[in-house]
């Protein structure tokens, strides 16, 4: 397999993948602040946190209100991270392959690109936002199904699994350390149920909270849930599950000994720590580490099977 | 979403929307063939008014039944297909940069007996036949120019004559594996080849698609048809090409080579590479080693390739060879080619004889190499190198199409019953000025087919692109790609400049379902 093409399948299923957990996110937040109290919600700015898109949204905005937030993570394509610039790039790179991507799937994908552009204005109401989002989970499960029962589980699937769980991990990783912020005062014990509301929203942002009730047994309480996303072996969103899943393709490929080195380090880091018994600063720290290795990780996979980067690639021409 | 800034191209595409808006149109109770114009232009469909061609007697009635609210709602279902199916072509406008448009389709199948076919398929291997046996002697003894036939100042003044390519011999003999030729059908129902492209000639995934896109919309019409099927040709591409590797023992690794997403024709280089089973390539995939091999970089290293289907014109082939600056290339691949390490398709300098003046001298060619008459005749055509010629082309140039010799995709040339006075006074300058470049034909009256426009029924004028294949064997394309310039009176198929396309029906004399 060509390692354009590899590279290509990569960030193909990374876009779709951050396409996915935007629009998670969205959706979870909305509940979650209708669910707070007013004076200790904590509004939409964390979204933002989560991208840690902060310093280009400040640029363009002037504060941060629900509806600059949601044009920002949905529809404003001077951010890449948004779900427009994500579905367009995740477009472009199948497009490059479309020889390698089952034709159904490349068709779902150009349906949903066009859904999302032309409902994109429905998408921003407060009353069509939550159908839009989900047409779009919806969709992208659609195409994450398609291409596991009809894509040559070969190489290229490898890769594609490479990008969809590195990019889950680090959005997991991100997802915890945002929401894992206190957003009570210590000693306010009257305000207690809203805690366990806080853990909860952090668990269906990953759609998790029915896996953690059959899993855990417990309340949904800090150390427990802490444990289950970061470390559960089962949970497909956690980030221990995401590493296990990088690694058994890691395995599948030739020359892999630098990858597999740099994805053992991460693992045990991950491995080593009671997510329980981290203060919030730590807990902070930790999770800045983990990000680091996961962009380790990328780094080598990168200089081990993709191309090597290009100074120019303004090419274009014409025929007839 | 909204494009900005449209082009001229853009705006010349646009002439179709105001068709497209059926809920404005007035309504039309049904279809009516006796209504039809074919009195001016030979219509490939309907006889006369509202008699249909023997082949396809029965179809207009078909349509008619179905009216024009069953018609407008199967145009809305194809259009809707070709979108999600992602079937796209790119734009070039100035302002604008590339922009991906999908790909306009009309429904109204196109439609050629098999009798009428079968001449003109001999036609076309026989032209292209010729033409590689040109190509071969240019670069070997020029036996033609010696004898006279073919003359040395045009050979000198061509622009896609590569120097660097004398005395090679590609495999089989052959340069041209892959050739589109335009045909066209003039007034009296006379079949013309109106020009042959040489070089990287396109549109063949449109003429399969096309296909797919029909059977999805208009089932019943299969049931009542059987137009020849036209599947097959990703496989005999494929085999026309493993054909050329010098490692015949092994399995070839044949790849396409693409200049990327950006190239007008990205889309087809894509559908062929996959449906041939083959790696859809970059330059930057690929690199010739010190013992002249090309390789393509993989994730598990570097693997040999031995047939590359290039869709990468001459110039930027090769650094090392042509044009320094290109990125699109690879550098040492006419080494590795020389050294007959590797298969190019279509050779570089194929397209010597892809130049409008070389054109004319076509039947020359095939009388001089096949001791035969051409069976598909040319359209006559003046050159303006010969004095004689450009003083009667500068005096009827209102009658003429005037084009340069080595443009493609209808770009530089003048349509004289469409142009202005200015236009003409601009264009005979240029002519003056460098008349080896030019050629004039008289404009034809290119045939019509029933299109749909609004909720009726008009004639469009088509012409046809089949495509023949060489290697071992020749193949030709069952029928080809029909393009038809969907702008009333208009002349110009390309797709960059407003022209959509048909789906091409090869017709048995009397299909077996027909008789039921």
């Amino acid at each position: 397999m060509l390692s354009r093409v590899a590279e290509n399948i990569y960030w193909l299923s990374r876009y779709v993948e951050r396409t996915e957990n935007t629009a998670r996110i969205v959706t979870v937040n909305a509940n979650l602040l209708m669910d707070l109290p007013k004076g200790i919600a904590p509004g939409w700015r964390p979204l933002i946190d989560i991208t840690g898109a902060n310093a280009l949204f400040e640029e363009h905005y002037k504060d941060y209100g629900e509806r600059q937030v949601l044009k920002f993570l949905i529809g404003d394509e001077r951010n890449s991270g948004s779900i427009l610039s994500a579905l367009e790039a995740a477009r472009e790179n199948c497009r490059t392959i479309r020889d390698f991507v089952p034709r159904e799937a490349w068709e779902l994908l150009n349906e949903l690109h066009i859904f999302g552009r032309e409902q994109l204005a429905k998408g921003l109401t407060k009353g069509g936002r939550h159908a839009y989002l989900k047409h779009i989970v919806q969709s992208i499960q659609t195409i994450t199904g398609m291409l596991s029962g009809t894509m040559m589980h070969d190489q290229g699937y490898d890769f594609l699994h490479l990008g969809r769980f590195l990019e889950r991990a680090d959005m997991t990783s991100r997802i915890i350390d945002v929401r894992s912020a206190s957003l009570l005062p210590a000693e306010a014990t009257e305000l207690r149920p809203f805690e366990t509301i806080q853990w909860v929203s952090v668990l269906k942002s990953l759609t998790g909270y029915q896996a953690y009730r059959r899993s855990e047994q417990v309340r949904v309480q800090r150390g427990p849930v802490l444990r289950f996303l970061l470390q559960h072996a089962a949970f497909p969103r956690s980030v221990g599950y995401c590493l296990d899943t990088v690694r058994v393709s890691l395995e599948k490929l030739p020359r892999n000994e630098a990858s597999l080195r740099v994805h053992g380090r991460l693992k045990r880091n991950l491995e080593g720590v009671v997510p329980g018994r981290l203060s919030h600063q730590q807990l902070h720290a930790f999770l800045d580490e983990l990000q680091v290795g996961v962009g380790d990780l990328h780094g080598e996979i990168a200089k081990t099977w993709f191309p090597p980067p290009l100074e120019s690639q303004s090419q274009s021409q014409t025929q007839g | 979403m909204a494009i900005g800034n449209a082009s001229g191209a853009l705006f010349r595409w646009s002439g179709r929307d105001p068709g497209r808006q059926w809920a404005c149109e007035q309504e039309t109770m049904s279809i009516d063939w006796n209504d039809y114009p074919c009195d001016e232009f030979y219509d490939e469909l309907v006889a006369a008014p509202g008699k249909g061609r023997e082949a396809v007697e029965g179809l207009l009635a078909d349509l008619e039944e179905l009216g024009p609210d069953e018609l407008v709602a199967r145009q809305e279902a194809a259009d809707v297909a070709i979108k999600e199916m992602g079937i796209t072509f790119t734009v070039y406008s100035e302002e604008g940069g590339a922009i991906d448009r999908t790909w306009p389709f009309d429904i109204i199948p196109r439609i050629i007996p098999q009798a009428e076919w079968e001449r003109v398929e001999a036609g076309l291997k026989q032209r292209v036949q010729a033409l590689n046996l040109f190509i071969d002697d240019l670069y070997h003894d020029q036996r033609i120019i010696k004898d006279g036939v073919f003359p040395a100042e045009v050979l000198a003044k061509s622009v896609n004559f590569r120097p660097q390519c004398v005395g090679i011999d590609p495999p089989l003999g052959i340069w041209a594996h892959i050739c589109g030729s335009d045909l066209v059908r003039d007034g009296d129902g006379t079949m013309y080849v109106l020009e042959d492209n040489l070089r990287v000639p396109s549109g063949v995934s449109y003429m399969l698609e096309n296909r797919l896109v029909t059977k999805r919309v208009f089932p019943e019409l299969f049931e009542h048809y059987a137009p020849l099927p036209v599947d097959d040709y990703a496989s005999q591409l494929f085999d026309t090409l493993a054909a050329l590797s010098p490692r015949p023992a092994d399995y070839p690794e044949v790849v396409v080579l693409t200049p990327g997403i950006y190239n007008s024709a990205y889309f087809e280089h894509a559908y062929l590479a996959q449906q041939m089973g083959c790696e859809l390539v970059e330059g930057r995939d690929l690199f010739v080693d010190d013992e002249d091999c090309v390789y393509m970089r993989t994730v598990d290293g570097a693997a040999r390739v031995d047939v590359i289907y290039r869709r990468i014109d001459d110039l930027f082939l090769d650094p090392e060879a042509f044009l320094p600056e290109s990125a699109l290339g690879v550098p040492g691949l006419l080494r590795a080619w020389k050294a007959g390490n590797v298969a190019l398709a279509n050779a570089p300098g194929a397209g010597v004889a892809d130049d409008k003046v070389v054109y004319s001298f076509v039947p020359e060619i095939i009388r001089y190499y096949l001791d035969a008459e051409p069976i598909i005749p040319n359209v006559p055509t003046y050159r303006c190198m010969d004095p004689d010629s450009l003083v009667y082309t500068l005096e009827h140039m209102e009658e003429m199409v005037v084009k340069p010799a080595n443009e493609s995709g209808g770009y530089g040339m003048l349509v004289g019953p469409a142009s202005t006075k200015s236009e003409r006074e601009k264009f005979a300058e240029l002519i003056k000025k460098d008349p080896r470049n030019y050629i004039a034909q008289p404009a034809l009256k290119l045939s019509t087919v029933p299109t749909i426009v609004g909720r009726k029924l008009e004639p469009r004028h088509v012409d046809l692109r089949p495509f023949i294949l060489s290697s071992d064997r020749q193949q030709v394309t069952m029928g080809g790609l029909t393009r038809v310039a969907l702008r009333k009176g208009s002349l110009v198929v390309n797709s960059s400049q407003g022209g959509g396309s048909k789906d091409t029906w090869i017709l048995p004399e009397q299909s077996e379902a027909n008789q039921s």
